[in-house]
């Protein structure tokens, strides 16, 4: 059955509070997720409190502020600090987004950070994301042909070029698969909203020769038909993508060629 | 979604595993088409029965009887059990994870609505037949 109570190593304890705001006017409390598979201790709600008057506007900027000046040893992924690599996909106030796109302002009160949910962690808000990754390499994520390569590009047309709109933006955060609560019971085996947007990015691409057997291989009760119509991932996808729109799209597909 | 570290198998062949069902569009589009036509059933199911308040079961009785009340019985509870069946298979896959529970909650499931449907299916011939 569904797992409702938690092995007693993962109990979230409470940790240390580290108050570095010295009567600042725009003082903000951060409790952020701390676990270290070096420790043998369980994980932890660590209290950072901070002068917002220190550091931009975004929680990454928070982050970064605290790792640089305050703690060293909390771990988290970014790297562009402006939406568009997706390692910062982390918890905050409760919805999977990311760090650099969320501002702090729009947190009302203490701000909650935990890594993405039901993934397991590497480190503090580092989830493990080989199991994901893998998923996106079975669904082949790349141009399939059976003609010849052509001596040239090959074209398409811009109203299929069109088609990939709202599909090609996605950039594997996965702040919608880790939001799917059918993704968390039966992530081993569904594909989950990430994959399945990135599947059907490739189904409706007009250049690529191989939409049946990506069908074929998408056609599984598991794999594709674990999708309940939940909505979660495209409330949370920060790019306002809908994954679920194209996991319809595929399941319309499916009947067309009954 | 445990780690197992005692599975060495890559993370690849892990996700590509037994291989795709080839199967579930089937049953997804059975249980659309199951709910599309439970909504003009269960509409003259509820309509009928609050009719029907107060009546005694002569009146009840004559009412079944007619052809197409029987007919519209009969695909009322083919279809609501077949609906059921789906359903609940759905949500016993989605949450029963020890696979000796979930198969013989599948079979019992699946035993118990034929069963259910064939009866409801028996009681509506038996009025119509006459007995």
């Amino acid at each position: 059955m569904v797992e409702f109570n938690l092995p007693a190593n993962s109990k979230v304890g409470v940790g240390k509070t580290i108050n570095v705001a010295n009567g600042a006017k725009r003082a903000k409390s951060f409790k952020i997720y701390r676990w270290s598979p070096d420790d043998g201790q369980n994980p932890r709600v660590d209290t950072y409190i901070v002068d917002l008057d220190k550091f931009g506007p975004m929680i990454l900027d928070a982050i970064i502020y605290i790792k640089n000046q305050v703690d060293s040893t909390l771990t988290f992924r970014r790297s562009c600090r402006e939406g568009i690599c997706g390692s910062c996909a982390m918890n905050i106030d409760g919805t999977n987004t990311l760090a650099c796109l969320k501002a702090i302002e729009d947190v009302k009160g203490d701000v909650a950070i935990y890594p993405l949910p039901h993934m397991p962690v590497v480190k503090d808000l580092v989830p493990d994301l080989k199991h994901i990754y893998a998923q996106l390499a079975s669904i082949k994520p790349w141009l399939q042909t059976q003609s010849p390569a052509p001596s040239r590009e090959r074209l398409q047309s811009p109203e299929d070029r069109a088609k990939l709109d709202g599909l090609y933006e996605c950039i594997l955060c996965f702040c919608c698969s880790t939001s799917c609560p059918s993704y968390w019971w039966n992530g081993d085996r569904y594909l989950g909203p990430s994959i399945l947007l990135q599947a059907y990015r490739w189904i409706a691409d007009s250049r690529d020769e191989m939409t049946g057997e990506r069908l074929d291989n998408l056609e599984d009760p598991f794999r594709l038909y674990r999708c309940h119509t939940i909505m979660n991932c495209t409330k949370a996808c920060p790019k306002g993508l809908n994954p679920a729109k194209a996991i319809a799209e595929i399941k319309k597909l499916m009947v067309a060629r009954r | 979604m445990a780690s197992n570290t005692s599975d060495l198998r890559s993370p690849l062949a892990r996700v590509r595993g037994l291989g795709s069902a080839k199967d579930g569009t089937e049953h997804w589009w059975g249980q659309r088409l199951s709910a599309m036509a439970l909504v003009p059933l269960t509409i003259w199911f509820v309509f009928g029965v609050i009719r029907h308040l107060g009546a005694d079961y002569t009146a009840f009785h004559a009412w079944m009887k007619s052809p197409f009340s029987a007919v519209m019985m009969i695909l009322t509870a083919v279809v609501t059990f077949h609906h059921a069946h789906s359903g609940l298979q759905v949500v016993i896959e989605d949450y029963v994870h020890v696979e000796w529970q979930k198969l013989a909650l599948l079979i019992a499931v699946k035993f118990l609505s034929f069963a259910l449907a064939a009866a409801c299916v028996l009681a509506v011939a038996k009025i119509f037949i006459g007995a």
